[in-house]
Formats: C-alpha cells, structure tokens, sequence
C-alpha cells in the first residue's frame, strides 16, 4: 500500500487556539476560538464546526456566536462524552484543531422584514445564540423579536450575564421557565410550551426558530401551529451524531436527507412528513 | 458499435494473458475458498482463478473503500501537526461481475458528490477494472435483473464474455487498449464471434427475468406505500442486529472515523472504519436518545437506502441484486422475500379499500 499527502483532503483540519473558557454550569463550558494567523471561520448562524482534539477524536459542535463584527467564534459545549470531556480540561492558549463550517444555517435573508419568535429548550440556546447575536448586531432588519427560553433547572441556565441583558432591553421581548424550581428562583416554573399561549404575535409575519432536546420539538410545534404560525415558518434545527460532515458516514440520515449537508436547519414543512426526524 | 471495440482472446492463451497481466501490476480475482465460499484475492496465474463463481463473500468495496483507511496522520507534542494523507496501490481487477461493476458505479456516484472525497477518487483512479459476464444465473439469491444488473452496462475497462473456446472482449477505455497492447495474446474479433455474443445475449434475455413480480419502475411508489408496513414488524422479531448485511453489501458505504495512537503516545492517526445503520448505537445521539432504537426501522432504513432514498439522490437503485444480503443472514431474512412480503401487503392493501 502506497501513501500521499493530499491537500484536497476533506478531513484535513486548521488550527485554532482558544482564546478564552468560562463555566457556564456544571456541564456546560464557554469557548472563545480564533483560527490561526486570525482567519475568520466565515460561517453563517446555525452552522457547526468539526472539532478535532487529536488522538481522541472529533464531534460536531454549533457555532455560538454571530458571524457579524469579529473574527473569533464561540462554542458552547456540554461535556457528555470524550472528546468533549477532554475539551472541558483545555485552558486559554491551548491549541485544537477544526474543519468547517458545515451544514445550512437559518435563512437569514428570508427572516429579515418578518418578526421572530425563537424557542430555544436547554443547549439548544447554542446554535440559537448565533442567530440572536446576528439579529441583535443587525436589529433593524427584523420586526418584532420574541425569545423563549427554557431548561430544567435555575442552575442550567446558560450565558447568565446575557440574559439578564436581554431582558433588560426595550427592542424585544424576553421569557424564561424552568421545568422545577428551587428556592432561590422568583420566574416562571412549567415546561416552555406554556410561554407560548402568552406570546403576542402576528402569526402570519412571524418566523419561529425552534431548537431543543429531541423531545421538546413535537410539544412545541403544536403550540405554534395553533398559534396560527404557517408550517413553512417554522424553523428547526435537528442534533445528530455526524461524523464526516460530507454526506457520507450515514450517521445524520434522516430518510433521504443528510443532517450534516440538507441541515441541520429545516423547515417544519420539510420534515414534517419524515418519521424519523423528531 | 464497431468491431474494432471488440477483440478476443483463445482458452489456451488465457494462461499467458493472466500471467503477463499479473506482472503489469498487482491483479486480484475470484478464488475458490471451499464450500461454496470465493473471495477476490492476489492471483499470479490462471490456475487460480474461479471463472465459474457466485458472488464473493465480500464485494470489490474492500478495494475502493477498504474496511479500515488512515485519513490523517499527526504528531502529538508542543505544537500539534497533522497531515491529511491518501492509501492506494495500483490494482487490476479480473473476473468482476456486473452486480459488482453496478455497485461500484454506485460509489463513484457517492464519492464523487459534492463535497468530494478525495481519498476515495484517488485510489479509484489506481484501479483497473476487467468484468465478466454471467452467462447464467449464479444461484437462487440473485435478483440482479430487478435491477438493471444482469447485462454490462458500462464501469469496466474491458469486459470478458465466455463463449466456449474463446472469451470475446469489449473494450471500454484507453487503459484497456494498453492491456490489449501490452499483454499481446488476443486477436481480432471477426463478425461471426460478435454473432455469437449477440446469440449469447438473446439465451440470456430468456433466463434473467425480474425475480419479484413488479416492474422495475414501480418499485419506488412501492416503497412510497410500504413505510409503516407490517413487514418490517416481522424484521424486527427476526433480525439479530449484526451486521453482516451491509457489511457484504456492494453500495453500503457508512463509516465511523476513529483516532488511535501509537504506542509511543505520539504519534498516531485518524481512520476510517466500516460501519452499520444495522447496529444499535449508529444513529444514537450525546444525550442518549437513538433516532433509530428499534431493528424494524433500521432494517426498513437499510432496504430504503436501496430501493428509495437513492433514487431520489442518484436517479438508481442501490442494490445490484447479489443476493449477498440474504446469503449471509444468519435469520434467513431474504431480500427477495420482503420484496414479495411487501408487494403482497401494498395489494392486500388496495383490495381492502375495495371491500
């Protein structure tokens, strides 16, 4: 067997350095990621990157921040696994290596002029937190802005310091829930299904942007089609355990679509047909 | 179609053509493994090689897309170095097929979709392709006239068709005249032989007919039909979730991509390895949940990725109709079967909406 280097190679990986961690929860820690010589990722928000620690391994990862107004980007990852385990342990300086952007992200240019209900369940906050920066950094290009936000516990909640900002400011309209309390809590407690009923909208302007643990899509596009929000305007973006980002490794597969090339963000009219989707 | 895309080649000097066809470089065919059993393998001469075969354990994708394949290499110290590297070796490839030719047309197809896979295309290009026809049935499994497989369409470099005394041969591609060339021991084809070939042809338009009672064109709408059909029910109570049906599939191509170290702790590489949409944790997600927890709708995804989803992204089947499925099947699920089990439903179906 004979061997080559190619540089073709759609696995070939660019260095990154992490520039900043926070610990956001027990599980959940904050990257801030420069490419090397501060190339920008060129990504749009709802894309992910392949994130490499070498002799570990790889595992897909959203981009959690705004394309708009810098050259680094963020992560925000939850340690359940190996890699990302490991990734938990790296400190400002350290090195990674990454490939990408992959997948769709959400139509920017079809949700601009419509306003914007975004339900974002736990982690989901992630990939979401691409699209809020964007709408919040280009706020004049989008109606009214509505952000629901959900997790089990007080203690779960992610970016803390942001939320505190989003809810603070007049340009748009903020909601929280847990799923259980504790004493320290004074919000709302219940599932985040029941913030919907309390959103006011213009169905037929409104664009919503759904993502969640899997459980949560089903319970929470009833609410919004009984909300009178059309099929096509409802936006979600689907987890699967991709491998190659390509196309190929069959991981993503939903039916005849690819996560990893066709999405991971679709539109609720694309889906909705396809069983093994949510 | 004129002669001079046709030459051949006598028996008795098929001993040198495999000979001087081996020291162009390295030549793999079917070899005989006993009970029933052959496998492409390195061959030096003709004595080695079974002309007569059914289908090998493993198909030709364990030359294009090997089992295991490094797609990095890296160094692990202060400044971490990684190199995206390409395994290939120039390989001719005598006695394939035309299941196998049509599965690896499958994979080119895959392969060669945007984004490219180099890896793959690279070692491709390395490969020269010799078929051979099947002048009969190989045994009971095969279903290849189903889909479009029973005759050479395409994919070879040249293609062998036994008439008796002598193969006749088509030439498809310049690294098949080079073969011609260099090997020296085939003559002209005459027009009698063609005669012969078209004769063989006709004989064989007799014997393939479509082993499950549909047409061709009706299978996809079957499948548009057949999503929550009870036959995958019966899959679920039968398969044993092991594997083997992709692993011995000619289109099936999903992988794993893993990293190992050397024992230095150093260096090491990236890899990809053979998977299966047939095992329990392949489309398990962080969290735990698994899109795909029941075998019935892993079974009912894999016989989709051939007859459904391909068709909407390749405009073709993806199954070539081996039969390899259903010969290594430790339960006896039959791919041929659960074609009739799900045609016999879908009219069941239809009777039913008129009682």
């Amino acid at each position: 067997m004979e061997k080559m280097v190619i540089r073709e190679s759609t696995y070939r990986l660019e260095k990154a350095r992490i520039l900043r961690t926070k610990k956001l929860t027990d599980k959940e820690k904050f990257f801030e990621i420069t490419l090397e010589d501060g190339k920008r990722l060129d990504h749009e928000p709802g894309q992910f990157v392949m994130v490499s620690l070498l002799g570990i391994g790889e595992v897909p990862i959203s981009v959690a921040s705004s394309p708009s107004g810098r050259d680094t980007f963020d992560l925000c990852v939850r340690a359940v696994g190996k890699v990302t385990n490991a990734l938990h342990k790296l400190k400002p300086g350290d090195e990674i290596d990454v490939r990408g952007p992959y997948g769709k992200g959400f139509p920017i240019r079809i949700l601009e002029g419509n306003d914007l209900l975004i339900i974002a369940g736990g982690l989901g906050l992630a990939p979401l937190r691409s699209l809020i920066h964007y709408v919040l950094g280009n706020r004049r290009d989008f109606g009214k802005v509505h952000i629901l936000l959900g997790c089990k516990q007080p203690k779960e909640l992610l970016f803390s310091d942001e939320l505190e900002e989003w809810n603070e400011r007049t340009d748009l309209y903020y909601a929280c829930t847990v799923d259980r309390s504790d004493p320290d809590w004074a919000g709302n407690v219940g599932l985040i299904t029941t913030l919907i009923p309390g959103v006011d909208i213009e169905p037929a302007r409104t664009f919503a942007a759904v993502v969640g643990p899997p459980v949560m899509y089903n319970f929470v596009i009833k609410e919004l089609l009984s909300k009178g929000i059309p099929e096509q305007q409802i936006i979600l973006s689907f987890e699967r355990n991709m491998k190659c980002g390509n196309g190929k490794c069959g991981r993503c597969q939903i039916q005849n679509l690819y996560c990893c090339q066709d999405g991971p963000v679709f539109s609720y009219e694309k889906i909705k047909n396809l069983s093994e989707a949510i | 179609m004129t002669d001079m895309h046709y030459v051949i080649l006598k028996k008795e000097k098929f001993s040198q053509f495999v000979s001087r066809l081996s020291q162009m470089q390295k030549l793999v065919a079917p070899v005989s493994k006993g009970f029933k059993n052959f496998a492409f393998e390195p061959v030096a001469s003709a004595g080695e090689i079974a002309l007569k075969y059914i289908p090998t354990v493993l198909p030709l994708k364990k030359y294009f897309m090997p089992q295991r394949e490094t797609l990095l290499e890296f160094n692990l110290g202060k400044h971490v170095q990684a190199e995206a590297v390409v395994e290939y070796e120039p390989l001719t490839i005598f006695g394939a097929h035309t299941c196998d030719l049509a599965g690896i047309q499958c994979l080119n197809m895959v392969f060669s979709e945007r984004p490219k896979d180099y890896n793959y295309l690279a070692r491709k290009n390395k490969i020269t392709l010799i078929g051979l026809e099947c002048n009969e049935y190989c045994d009971e499994y095969a279903s290849c006239h189903l889909v479009n497989a029973s005759f050479p369409s395409g994919g070879y470099d040249l293609f062998f068709t036994d008439l008796g005394d002598y193969f006749i041969v088509h030439v498809n591609t310049k690294s098949g005249d080079t073969i011609i060339a260099s090997t020296k021991s085939f003559e002209k084809a005459e027009q009698l032989h063609i005669d012969e070939l078209s004769k063989l042809r006709d004989t064989k338009r007799k014997i393939f007919i479509n082993e499950v009672p549909i047409e061709r064109r009706h299978i996809p709408e079957l499948f548009d039909r057949s999503f929550r059909a009870l036959v995958w029910k019966d899959l679920e109570a039968r398969c044993l979730a092991c594997g083997n049906c992709t692993n011995v599939c000619p289109t099936c191509y999903c992988f794993d991509i893993r990293d190992e170290l050397d024992l230095t702790l150093k260096k090491g590489v990236r890899y990809r390895v053979w998977d299966s949409c047939q095992l329990e944790p392949f489309a398990r997600v962080a969290g735990g949940f698994n899109f795909r927890k029941e075998r019935s709708v892993r079974q009912r995804h894999r016989y989709y990725r051939k007859f459904r989803y391909s068709v909407d992204r390749f405009s073709r089947f993806f199954c070539t109709g081996c039969g390899r499925c259903t010969r290594t099947c430790m339960a006896d699920i039959s791919l041929k079967e659960t074609l009739n089990e799900l045609l016999k439903e879908s009219e069941d179906r239809v009777w039913k909406r008129w009682l």
